[in-house]
């Protein structure tokens, strides 16, 4: 039997999804990022990997966190960064996505990491932009490197992914990070359970790979890893649920719900957290949290992302 | 001016004709068919190329010719070049202008426009209420003297039941035909896309197809209640095609029209985010597009018609969920029609002329639907073999927002005539070089 060649680098010219990455290139990224992670734990973080590379952070949506992460690592990375918040209601009426970013491309940026409030934006881009393209969350579609940090931390706790029962539960609907998730986890053998309420279960999510729940209790059932996604308090005025009180009732993780979970069970939450809604603050702060670990690893999983589509020669 | 088309094979399901006939067309009317028919003195003679077809001028029951208020969209002219080029001898244009067609003075404004061009005939399609807003009933006699064929509120689905119910009795009384854009708007919300698992996937906010199949059920219960005649605007579910095809049966006058576009592709044309594969209603999943199949099959769908809906580039290189529905649709529906439904074994030519051209001449009582002498001469002459490779780049609509670039399909059209003159030649048919030249070429 002959074992296929190790990966060397990423096979696409950008990151737009998780659904464009092989299985060998989602390990790549994720053993790239135990180095990365060393240089983070350096007195100089510092390499020079990037030095003369032009990231431009392209945030058409609100980012603190996700912005933050980017910066820190491209920083590490010697890269020169510019931060641009590009609020879509400051967008001219009727400049299209292309314009805004043709100005931009032709200061010739070398990557573009870019967040956009509709499913998709970063797909079209990266038809006609020269520069390499993340993606930092489109719409509600994807968000690969929240779901590549969340796998790390997943494997860096439990020492694989094949074979783990994941738990997902919040508001499915809208997540962009529950879609990234979903592929990343079907493609690397674990399983996944997810619950809402109904009206915040996306049509055909089995499809998607997952298998819906009634119940909280029904997802947290011998899983691995509990997965919670935020509930943007907004939701509430349509009618998805009727109260955050009623909500945190039948779907909140308290620590004896945390019970069901196997034993050495893992709490994730992408953040921002919103304490006695979605998670109780004994489950928030408890010993199983995995919480700000994941901010931490996803400075190490943006920092190979970075170094691995932007750190080799031009083609 | 008097000319023979000689020797085509006639398709006329109104006549009964199927057969090698000639046709005597004399000062812009049919004057007669019939087999070796004499030349009379100065006539010419137009021979009909081997392999064509010539039916009765195709119907489009549904364009928007975005004239006035919309002209970099399209134009009443350009949008009538692009008809003759499609096959098409007539249009009926929805009222979504800038202004709305609500009133005498916008539907003379286009039918005026329509004439300078002298292409295709256009039929206004009125508002049927205020500015199509749903709260005041327009005038639709006044409409309808200045050449309203039909009323529809539109992309805005007639608001409340009461006042579909009004329309309904009041357009019914006036013989003018009710089209309705069937969507719940509250179960629609902000969807853009078919709900369904490419939906989900692709993370863009899914529309239902039973927002369609609610309001089609109502707007048929409001038809049997008035006892009044009424045409479901682009069906595109096979939910819509059961509560159509019960309508008929309870005896109600419901009829319906399906856009190329839902029997040619499903929700999986969406992966990419092509912009030109956002239309309302939205692309369907393939069970939804099998029914619409069988339904123009077997007659349970009435009429073809495209819901031509052009856009500027520019507006469709917004974001997807931001960019306008709909897509152009007058230069390929032959086409489709032809490589879809007729070679691919689902219907036959006869019927083909039945869904584009008899059924909506009958519906909206226009005149056309059949090869009939004294009928003015509009005459379509199709070539079902020939080779089409489709390119926004050779239309002749002003925008060019259509998802099917470079598809290569068998069939299309060779000529189109409109009250006796040829408007539209196609070059690319072999022997209509030897034909006069078409003001549309």
């Amino acid at each position: 039997m002959s074992t296929p060649a190790p990966v060397t680098g990423l096979r696409g010219r950008h990151l737009l999804g998780i659904s464009d990455l092989a299985p060998d290139e989602i390990t790549l990224i994720l053993d790239t990022a135990d180095a990365m992670r060393e240089v983070g734990e350096r007195p100089i973080k510092k390499v020079p990997a990037l030095r003369g590379r032009t990231i431009v952070n392209l945030f058409f949506e609100p980012s603190t966190r996700t912005r933050t992460s980017f910066e820190i690592a491209e920083k590490r990375l010697s890269a020169d960064t510019l931060n641009l918040a590009v609020s879509t209601s400051s967008v001219v009426k009727g400049e299209t996505l292309l314009d805004t970013v043709s100005n931009i491309e032709a200061m010739a940026p070398d990557m573009l990491v870019v967040r956009h409030a509709s499913s998709g934006a970063c797909h079209q881009l990266a038809r006609h932009c020269r520069s390499r393209i993340v993606n930092a969350g489109d719409g509600l579609h994807e968000h690969p490197t929240q779901a590549l940090l969340d796998a790390y931390t997943m494997r860096s706790h439990k020492g694989r992914l094949e074979g783990l029962q994941v738990a997902i539960v919040g508001d499915l609907l809208h997540s962009r990070v529950l879609r990234s998730n979903l592929l990343l986890l079907r493609k690397m053998g674990a399983t996944v359970r997810v619950a809402a309420p109904r009206p915040l279960v996306p049509v055909g999510i089995e499809a998607l790979g997952a298998t819906p729940c009634r119940t909280i209790e029904e997802a947290l059932d011998g899983a691995d890893v509990v997965m919670m996604l935020r509930i943007q308090l907004e939701r509430m005025q349509n009618n998805y649920f009727p109260s955050l009180r009623e909500y945190f009732t039948l779907f909140g993780l308290t620590g004896e719900r945390m019970g069901l979970a196997k034993p050495d069970a893992i709490v994730m939450h992408p953040g921002p957290m919103n304490r006695g809604v979605e998670i109780a603050s004994e489950v928030a702060d408890g010993p199983q949290a995995v919480i700000l670990e994941q901010v931490a690893n996803g400075v190490a999983v943006r920092m190979a992302v970075l170094y691995l589509l932007g750190g080799g020669n031009e083609e | 001016m008097t000319y023979i088309l000689r020797n085509g094979r006639v398709v006329d399901p109104a006549n009964g004709r199927d057969g090698i006939f000639d046709i005597e067309v004399r000062d812009g009317v049919i004057a007669r068919v019939g087999q070796d028919l004499p030349i009379p003195e100065g006539a010419e003679v137009l021979d009909v190329p081997a392999g064509c077809v010539v039916t009765p001028g195709l119907i489009d029951m549904h364009v928007h010719l975005r004239e006035p208020g919309q002209e970099h969209k399209e134009t009443v002219a350009s949008g009538v070049a692009a008809a003759v080029a499609g096959g098409f001898t007539a249009v009926a244009c929805m009222p979504n202008t800038s202004p709305i067609n609500d009133s005498a003075a916008v539907t003379r404004y286009i039918r005026d426009k329509a004439d300078a061009a002298r292409l295709a005939r256009v039929y206004p399609i009125g508002a049927a209420s205020v500015g199509s807003k749903g709260e005041q009933l327009a005038e639709i006699g006044e409409l309808k003297a200045a050449g309203c064929v039909a009323v529809s509120d539109d992309g805005h689905p007639v608001k409340t039941a009461l006042l579909m119910r009004r329309v309904l009795e009041y357009a019914g009384m006036l013989d003018v035909l009710v089209i309705d854009h069937c969507e719940d708007p509250t179960l629609k919300g902000d969807g853009v896309v078919h709900e369904g698992a490419v939906a989900s996937e692709l993370g863009l906010r899914g529309i239902p197809g039973e927002a369609e199949e609610l309001w089609i059920e109502r707007d048929i219960t409001l038809a049997g209640l008035t006892r009044v005649p009424f045409h479901v605007a682009h069906l595109s579910t096979a939910g819509s095609l059961r509560a159509v095809r019960a309508g008929k049966a309870r005896g109600i006058a419901v009829t319906c029209e399906v856009a190329p576009h839902h029997f040619v592709l499903t929700d999986e044309a969406l992966r990419g985010y092509d912009t030109n594969t956002k239309m309302n209603p939205p692309l369907r999943p393939q069970a939804d597009v099998d029914a619409l199949i069988a339904g123009l099959a077997d007659g349970s769908v009435d009429v073809i018609a495209t819901d031509h809906a052009p856009h500027h580039a520019d507006e469709k290189a917004l974001s997807y969920d931001q960019a306008p529905f709909g897509i152009t649709g007058l230069e390929t529906c032959v086409s489709l029609t032809f490589d879809r439904l007729v070679h691919a074994g689902h219907i036959d030519l006869t019927r083909m002329v039945e869904l584009l051209s008899v059924n909506p001449a009958r519906i909206l009582k226009v005149t056309g639907g059949a090869l009939s002498e004294g009928a003015p001469a509009d005459i379509t002459v199709l070539a079902p073999d020939l080779p089409v490779t489709i390119q926004a780049s050779s239309q002749h609509s002003l925008s060019k927002n259509m998802p099917f670039e470079g598809w290569q399909l068998r069939g299309g059209v060779a000529a189109t005539i409109v009250d006796g003159r040829l408007v539209y030649r196609n070059l690319a048919v072999d022997g209509l070089g030897a034909w006069p030249s078409a003001s549309v070429q």
